[in-house]
């Protein structure tokens, strides 16, 4: 049995609601709400030298930025009914497949995120984290528009 | 005369007038030649590269051929297979390494090349290969110490390179070391300054701008007037200063993006001009092998086509000079040894593939035999052009691309080397940043040969305490390889894929 729902958050409207539909679920279920916000990052990019040397603040830095700004409120939110368990988790990668290895981590039901609200080209240029995520992912993905 | 150019005129007097006879005199100690003219009349022997290839020769004995057995797993390194899931975020091997090539990467590999086959004859090509395969033990021995002696600050910044293995490692072999070990490194700390405005800036600068006024029609273009390079390497030094002082990141992430794709077109451009002469490959194959032990008169002999092969490799890898620690040293790993490694491969992409390229197609074009301008940059563009027409053009983009990106390599270096002379501080940090983006003028501005000679051997220098750190080192290295070896051959060590 899964006992987890997946939210990627990445501060945009739609994945607020994307965690509001995936709590009404969780509740109606009995699953455990596991919140998730992916750092983009590559490790094939290109650095300088001087970048190199202050990765770990940085990264210690994005990370508790991510927490802050993008975790922390929709927890606060959702949180107040409290009849929900919750874990909001942080992680540097590429968003979809970042996603992809928490769902399988949380055995998780299925993955809710929302639609991203990108400019046509830069999707047609780089994809978008929904669309690849319906081909990575081993379970049911919820868009939430 | 504009008053740029009466500026630029005095200021090349100036030199001419004081610092000329300086900086020939160190340029001569640096690169000492014993004359062998009992081999050939004109042949000598730089002690500077007896030095490196020596340093080469001994750790390839001493740890039994490293470079060789560590390709493979390099190759997996850099591929992620042995990273931490958990250390997402970090400086992934593949990115030390991307950054240290893109600080090698350069004129050596164009124009250093041209030079070497032009001196040497096609049988130059062979001993530049043989020196850097050398190298690639070098660069494993520095950038393993230079990891397992960086230091970690406390507000969370990494980084290392050849002071901190010097002063550190030396201490902790034999406490009686620590002083040689600290005048070793602040040798290498002025030495990298001096390389840092020299080869690391004014002599990119400087062939940066002498291409750049080549494609545009040489002294009649555009950029042919008298104040020309000033003008051009106030440009230049603008978009160095934006990276390095005002922290402008989209300059550089666009540089670090382009250098790579420029690195790969060079490639594909050298292979255009392979296929399109596919008949004579074999010719020129045998051209490069034979003519290594027997070449043709006028090339001084086997030893004289030895040294020019060794030379130009050593000058364009930067096996031994301990730059490379300092760019290595910012990887996430509890291993030094691993980025030993993945160092190996420096040289390799370096010399034995890019610098070959250069060399085949030099050499298959027959351009190297045309004598009616110096060898260097033109050889090679010369050798471009008999296939495509605008190959040229864009030689001298990546000309400049690779210059910049080297630049702004060495404004870190000698950053790193001001900080351990002159301690950490804004001051230190603001001042060496406008000396260096001073330098970018001079070096593009200057036409004074003697400027262009000693930047070139400031560099060198690095590799004297440098390497003598490395001999005392060796030791260390040879435990850190081989126990990391061993505890990857017994299965201790095994990749993210099969851990449980």
């Amino acid at each position: 049995m899964p006992e987890s729902i997946i939210v990627g958050l990445d501060g945009s409207e739609s994945s607020g609601r994307a965690a509001d539909a995936a709590a009404d679920a969780a509740r109606r279920h009995g699953l455990r709400l596991v919140l998730v916000c992916v750092v983009p990052w590559s490790p094939y990019s290109f650095t300088t030298a001087e970048e190199n040397e202050r990765r770990s603040v940085e990264k210690a830095r994005e990370a508790a930025a991510a927490q802050d700004r993008v975790l922390d409120p929709v927890i606060a939110r959702l949180s107040a009914a409290g009849d929900l368990q919750m874990e909001g988790i942080v992680r540097h990668g590429h968003p979809a497949e970042t996603l992809v290895g928490v769902a399988r981590e949380h055995d998780a039901a299925w993955i809710t995120v929302g639609r991203v609200g990108q400019s046509r080209v830069r999707t047609l240029l780089f994809g978008s984290t929904p669309s690849s995520l319906i081909q990575l992912s081993p379970v049911p993905v919820l868009v939430v528009p | 005369m504009s008053s740029d150019s009466v500026l630029a005129a005095s200021f090349d007097e100036q030199v001419d007038g004081f610092v000329a006879p300086v900086f020939d005199w160190i340029t001569e100690k640096v690169f000492y030649a014993v004359p062998l003219d009992f081999i050939d009349e004109g042949v000598e022997l730089p002690l500077i590269v007896v030095w490196l290839v020596i340093a080469g020769f001994f750790f390839t004995i001493y740890l039994r051929g490293f470079q060789f057995r560590a390709f493979r797993h390099a190759i997996q390194l850099i591929r992620g297979r042995y990273d931490d899931p958990r250390d997402a975020g970090e400086v992934t091997h593949f990115q030390a390494l991307a950054t240290a090539v893109s600080g090698t990467v350069g004129l050596g590999n164009i124009a250093g090349v041209a030079i070497a086959i032009s001196l040497g004859g096609p049988g130059a090509t062979l001993w530049m290969i043989l020196a850097g395969l050398l190298g690639m033990c070098t660069k494993g021995v520095e950038c393993t110490l230079g990891v397992k002696y960086r230091n970690v600050y406390p507000d969370g910044r990494v980084s290392g390179g050849p002071m901190y293995y010097l002063t550190k490692g030396l201490r902790e072999k034999d406490p009686r070391l620590g002083t040689l070990g600290k005048v070793l490194a602040i040798l290498f700390c002025i030495f990298t300054l001096g390389g840092a405005v020299g080869g690391g800036n004014m002599f990119q600068a400087n062939q940066a701008f002498n291409q750049a006024q080549s494609v545009t029609g040489g002294a009649d273009g555009p950029l042919g007037f008298g104040a020309a390079g000033a003008v051009f390497g106030l440009v230049l030094a603008l978009l160095v200063g934006a990276v390095i002082i005002g922290g402008i990141r989209s300059i550089a992430r666009v540089t670090d993006k382009l250098v790579p794709f420029m690195a790969v077109f060079y490639v594909l451009a050298c292979l255009t001009v392979l296929f399109a002469n596919l008949t004579q490959i074999p010719e020129a194959l045998w051209a490069i092998v034979s003519q290594a032990f027997t070449p043709e008169a006028g090339y001084g002999g086997i030893v004289g086509v030895l040294i020019q092969g060794f030379r130009r490799a050593a000058f364009s890898n930067e096996a031994g000079l301990g730059s490379a620690a300092i760019a290595h040293s910012a990887v996430k790993t509890e291993e030094p040894a691993t980025e030993g490694h993945v160092a190996v491969l420096e040289p390799f992409i370096d010399t034995v593939v890019i610098c070959t390229m250069t060399a085949l197609a030099i050499v298959i074009t027959g351009t190297y035999a045309d004598t009616s301008s110096d060898a260097g940059v033109e050889t090679t563009s010369a050798a471009f052009e008999t296939v495509v027409d605008w190959f040229p053009i864009v030689l001298a983009v990546a000309v400049i691309l690779f210059a910049y990106s080297t630049m702004l390599a060495w404004s870190y270096y000698g950053l790193k080397a001001a900080t351990y002379l002159f301690g950490e501080s804004m001051v230190v940090d603001r001042t060496w940043k406008l000396i260096f983006c001073l330098f970018v003028v001079i070096g593009a501005s200057s036409t004074v040969e003697s400027v262009i000679g000693f930047s070139d051997s400031m560099i060198f220098l690095m590799s004297l305490p440098n390497i003598v750190g490395l001999y005392i080192l060796a030791r260390v290295v040879k435990r850190e390889i081989n126990g990391y070896r061993t505890r990857l051959e017994t299965g201790e060590i095994v990749p993210v894929s099969e851990r449980t």
